[in-house]
């Protein structure tokens, strides 16, 4: 792990929350140059520290019909390779969003999207049950996203405080 | 019917920021920038403690003094961060809020007369609790020029054989201003010669953008005669958890546990079990919002720059003090101009001290966002005034 230098954490803290921050202001909020943002936001995109920009989606409030599911897979790592190849054969079908090697009870933890059960289900008992190496698969369906990347969906508390205090 | 009113309590001055509170409650779409207080909740582990403590029935009155695994907390943290070295048992005692520390520590230390040095612009409370405990106010006016800290030809020139006290409010409300170290040094030998006792209100000191803050009372010869004020509301976004504490010398702590004691009994218990959860495990906390803060603090110096507002940089609190005597307006008059036509509510300097007179309190406990509309509509009012509509 290389030591993170100052600049570089609170970088990645503010673009973790809004990938979308303007360098200028950034470079203002942090009290350093507007080039020396633009620079190391570079370097570190090259460096691969930086690995994409995303946007936070809530579905349930577009018509677009999704459904979630966290499948938790109990394989047998290969000889040489550990999970490194089973990952790889999950993580290539489009339709799975992350996978994790997992401590504990179970292997990888597979999560995927798809437009209904169904869908999710044929991906589970066609793909991946029939992978040799995997032993079981347990199908979890998301009823329900709270919290996602640290943002609460759904309700917000507005500003409660007294207007003006001393 | 006589007047049933106590003369020291009807020529007490109502706060001066009541007028304000009153137009903006009566708006909707106001945009308060008015608020002395954190907008970050209380971190949840804080909160989740408070509960526990809750549900376990921890329903009753703590020692006079406060939790005594509170008040170890409280010393070792003052320890880690501060360089203070603080006897749990006898030197410090948990109050409600830093206010009531003002307070009682005024009313323990003050013979009728004796006059108590006040800088200002400060924080409301210091004038008519001087006046409550018999004291009389001698008021120092900080200047602009000197970024709002304490001069020690400023002290000297208030120092009378009368002087009893002297109030250090830094991290400043309402100017943001800080002492550092060199600043603090000036003041010491000259606050020995005269045998002041010092009553040190550092409820900002986490928030200090500059060096990490000093307290007088880890000065050589100081301890004695100082009694440092600390609480849970602006390092941990407690405010509303009234929650604070004094440290100081045995012999007046002990005093000020006796009024404490007949007064308040106890600082409430629910707060106490959080507030053990805040010294423990709470310091990444605080960095974080110390962080936050800092950062809008820098983007609005920025701002006032860009609009050429003339404003010190402060470097403590999270207030600036921004100048607006080029309008040729009152404090006053801006304020409720401003929050008439612009709808943004903002502290006329006045209400924390006559020298307040030409500033403004603007508080950055708001988030990013929020600033960014309110200084927008600023920005066009002072365009306007500028042109002369």
């Amino acid at each position: 792990m290389n030591e993170i230098s100052e600049i570089r954490l609170r970088i990645l803290k503010a673009i973790e929350h809004d990938s979308r921050i303007n360098p200028a202001e950034l470079a203002i909020r942090l009290g350093v140059d507007e080039t020396d943002i633009v620079n190391t936001i570079s370097d570190m995109e090259k460096e691969g520290i930086i690995c994409g920009y995303l946007t936070l989606i809530d579905w349930d409030k577009t018509s677009e019909q999704t459904v979630t599911a966290l499948i938790e897979v109990k394989c047998t790592p290969q000889r040489g390779q550990g999970f490194d190849t089973i990952a790889e054969r999950i993580y290539k079908y489009p339709e799975v969003g992350s996978v994790y090697l997992i401590s504990g009870g179970f292997d990888l933890m597979v999560t995927m999207e798809g437009k209904t059960l169904k869908e999710i289900a044929s991906f589970v008992t066609d793909k991946l049950s029939t992978q040799e190496s995997i032993l079981s698969c347990a199908t979890h369906f998301i009823l329900r996203r709270y919290k996602d990347h640290g943002t609460v969906f759904g309700k917000k508390y507005g500003d409660e405080r007294m207007q003006i205090t001393p | 019917m006589r007047d049933p009113i106590a003369e020291r309590v009807r020529d007490m001055k109502p706060s001066g920021i009541r007028k304000f509170f009153d137009i903006v409650s009566e708006m909707k779409d106001a945009i308060s920038l008015g608020v002395g207080e954190p907008d970050f909740d209380t971190p949840w582990h804080i909160r989740d403690e408070g509960i526990y403590s809750l549900e376990k029935g921890r329903t009753f009155y703590t020692s006079n003094s406060g939790l005594m695994e509170l008040r170890t907390e409280i010393t070792k943290f003052l320890r880690r961060h501060y360089n203070l070295s603080y006897d749990p048992a006898h030197e410090t005692l948990v109050t409600v809020g830093g206010s009531e520390a003002i307070d009682i520590g005024l009313r323990t230390l003050l013979e009728k007369g004796d006059e108590v040095i006040i800088p200002e612009p400060s924080y409301v409370s210091y004038v008519p609790c001087t006046i409550m405990a018999g004291g009389v106010p001698v008021i120092v006016e900080l200047k602009a020029e000197n970024e709002f800290r304490l001069q020690r030809e400023e002290l000297e020139r208030a120092i009378t054989p009368k002087s009893r006290v002297l109030i250090l409010p830094y991290p400043n409300n309402p100017t943001g201003a800080i002492m550092e170290r060199k600043d603090l040094e000036k003041l010491t030998e000259l606050i020995i010669r005269h045998d002041l006792i010092v009553l040190t209100d550092e409820i900002y000191s986490a928030l200090s953008y500059k060096e990490p803050h000093v307290s007088i009372a880890s000065l050589p010869g100081m301890k004695e005669r100082t009694i440092l004020i600390n609480g849970f509301s602006k390092a941990f976004a407690m405010t509303g958890w009234r929650l604070g504490y004094a440290c100081g010398p045995e012999n007046i702590i002990t005093q000020m546990t006796k009024i404490h004691q007949y007064c308040i009994m106890c600082a409430p218990t629910t707060s106490q079990y959080a507030a053990v959860e805040a010294l423990k495990h709470g310091d990444s906390d605080v960095e974080e919002m110390r962080n936050a803060y800092n950062e809008r603090r820098r983007f609005l110096m920025h701002e006032f720059r860009r609009m050429g507002l003339s404003c010190f940089e402060p470097y403590g609190a999270f207030y600036v003090f921004p100048s607006i005597r080029e309008f040729g307006m009152t404090s006053d008059e801006f304020a409720t101009e401003l929050l008439k036509r612009k709808k943004v509510a903002v502290v006329p300097g006045t209400a924390f001290g006559n020298c307040g007179e030409g500033f403004l309190r603007i508080s950055y406990a708001y988030s990013i966002e929020n600033l960014k509309v309110a200084l927008g509509r600023l920005e066009e009012f002072i365009t306007e005034l500028r042109s002369g509509s």
